[in-house]
């Protein structure tokens, strides 16, 4: 079985995995009598120390409302949330903080840019247009607007590789889509989209372009500029950061535009009972008090992120997926799914006469953490004609020896199951 | 690994291997589908219960775990023959089984094979898997419409 091919299994220059491992107390631990090996990133990534005690001094020091209070801590707590949003704006290269919403993650964000922009703008005739590679996050919304609107929900085919078929994508664009939900990187395949791209072709027949980037922003740098888009959304967790905590950029003009989303204290400039009247971008789309410590949680995220530097980070996930893909090449009865030429640290696969949730349990008992199941991804699953998939995510943390202990333990699954 | 063979017991491995009555039921007259969500299971039982209430035969057809294959198919040997207040009984004491629940377990009933399948209260993440073929038998009784959800 999975003898290891002659890939390099040095760390890329400049990124120093030991210290690194140092600052995640999580991963120093033992599972089941074995040092932890968590390749369950694209579900949630760890959270170094940075964070921990970002949150930590802000609930130990500068706690209050914000934009509430004349005190002093309402300020400072004030002007430590706004601060991360300057740091979101820098981060995907957007041009403005007014285009930068804080949300809960990624499905709220989705779930507001499907509520507002398309109950005002997209009507009976219309076409809602997502990939057949879509989270479950990035379909349900939009067939809530469908249903509510009688528009009609097209999908975009992939191939057999987990490639979005663009000739297919040209042919169902037209004049009535108005909405184009795509994402940047499939967590179920690992695909990387070429939503450049596809961004210009959805603009060129007048649509509007939703690009989810819950897996895209931990392994890439984004420049939602660059990219055009017009809405981009991803989650504070799978970069690091905490929980309960996303990002919805919206070009300003069409934020201004849209109709608020949920009413409430925060998102008003004067009440009256004659009418209301909103207050100013982003708030107009942030009713209520907001998850604060989150937000300064999601800061030191990005921070770290950025410290380390994305291209770095990039190219050690690139050198650990080189390296497994090449392992599983190897290892009889082994099938990868999805094998786009352009992919993310993702290696979806299933094993010869074992089922996903005992490969799962078998793993967990070497102490490795992957993802088992459909991955909320049930069309891509039909597709491959399988109920589930085993899925390794790789993070910046992530080694190749790791890697290895990943194969010991697929090894030991095939053993027992007499594979 | 040695505490896995716990899990993984020989006769679950062979069930899985080869499930028995396995396929569906033409002339059934219960049937019922059950559907894991969060591992994408699905199975569905099917019955005949003959006018005495005696489940005469009972077949087993899906996609599962190893778990959830073999409990099926052990299921489906332990009920054949038996009276539909029977498999209510067995059904009472393999949940318990499975979920370690000593309180609610009936002494008087002999499990046979289904003992095997003890070694998921140690996993929680898979005492699901090996309940799911029970609680679909239970609406296949039933005539429950509605598939069977185990979340
Ligand atoms: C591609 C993709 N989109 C959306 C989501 C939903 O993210 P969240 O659950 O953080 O809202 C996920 C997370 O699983 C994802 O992988």
């Amino acid at each position: 079985m999975g003898v290891p091919t002659s890939v390099s299994s040095s760390a890329a220059p400049g990124l120093d995995l030991d210290a690194i491992r140092n600052d995640f107390p999580v991963l120093h631990q033992q599972v089941h009598g074995h040092p932890l090996v968590y390749l369950d990133n694209g579900a949630s990534a760890q959270k170094p120390e940075a964070v921990i005690q970002m949150i930590a001094d802000y609930y130990c020091k500068d706690h209050a409302n914000v934009h509430r209070g004349v005190h002093t801590l309402s300020q400072r707590a004030t002007d430590r949330y706004e601060g991360v949003r300057g740091k979101v704006r820098d981060f995907i290269h957007a041009e403005s903080t007014n285009e930068i919403v804080y949300v809960r993650g990624t499905t709220e964000a989705i779930n507001l840019v499907a509520s507002s922009y398309g109950q005002a703008f997209v009507g009976p005739e219309d076409e809602v247009l997502v990939t057949e590679m879509e989270h479950h996050s990035n379909i349900v919304p939009w067939q809530l607007l469908c249903e509510r609107t009688n528009a009609t929900l097209k999908v975009v085919p992939f191939d057999d590789r987990g490639e979005l078929i663009l000739d297919r994508y040209r042919d169902i664009l037209n004049e009535r889509t108005r909405i184009v939900a795509i994402t940047q990187v499939s967590n179920a395949l690992g695909t990387i989209n070429p939503v450049r791209d596809m961004i210009a072709m959805a603009h060129d027949a007048g649509a509007v372009v939703l690009v989810d980037g819950a897996q895209a922003v931990p392994h890439m740098s984004v420049d939602v500029t660059a990219l055009d888009c017009d809405f981009y959304a991803f989650s504070g967790h799978k970069l690091y950061g905490p929980t309960g905590i996303g990002v919805l950029y919206g070009r300003e003009s069409l934020l201004d535009a849209m109709p608020p989303w949920q009413g409430g204290g925060e998102m008003i400039m004067q009440v009256r009972f004659d009418g209301t009247e909103y207050n100013e971008l982003p708030y107009k789309f942030e009713a209520g008090t907001p998850d604060i410590a989150g937000v300064v949680g999601l800061g030191a995220a990005i921070d770290y992120v950025a410290g380390l530097g994305l291209d770095l980070i990039d190219e050690h996930e690139q050198q650990l997926l080189a390296y497994a893909t090449a392992r599983a090449a190897e290892q009889s009865g082994m099938r990868v799914i999805g094998t786009a030429s352009d992919k993310a640290a993702i290696l979806s696969f299933e094993l010869d006469g074992i089922h996903p949730h005992d490969v799962g349990t078998v793993l967990d008992h070497e102490g490795i953490a992957v993802r088992t199941g459909h991955h909320c991804a049930m069309p891509v699953m039909e597709h491959f004609g399988v109920p589930a998939t085993v899925r390794a995510s790789f993070g910046l943390y992530n080694t190749h020896a790791e890697i290895d202990r990943l194969f010991g333990a697929i090894d030991k699954a095939q053993e027992l199951f007499g594979q | 690994m040695s505490d896995l063979r716990e899990l993984y017991q020989e006769v679950i491995m062979d069930h899985n291997r080869s499930p028995r009555n396995y396929g569906s039921l033409e002339d059934a007259n219960r049937t019922a589908e059950g559907f894991n969500p969060l591992c994408g299971d699905q199975l569905q039982v099917y019955l005949y219960v003959n006018n005495d209430a005696i489940i005469e035969e009972v077949r087993f057809e899906g996609k599962g775990c190893a778990i959830s294959t073999a409990s099926a198919s052990i299921m489906t040997e332990t009920l054949r023959g038996r009276s539909a207040e029977d498999a209510e009984r067995y059904f009472q004491a393999f949940c318990a089984l499975a979920t370690g629940d000593g309180e609610t377990f009936d002494q008087n009933l002999d499990l046979g094979k289904l003992e095997v399948l003890n070694g998921v209260r140690e996993y929680p993440a898979r005492v699901k898997c090996a309940t799911l073929a029970w609680h679909t038998l239970r609406a296949a009784l039933r005539g429950d419409k509605t598939p069977v959800k185990t979340e």
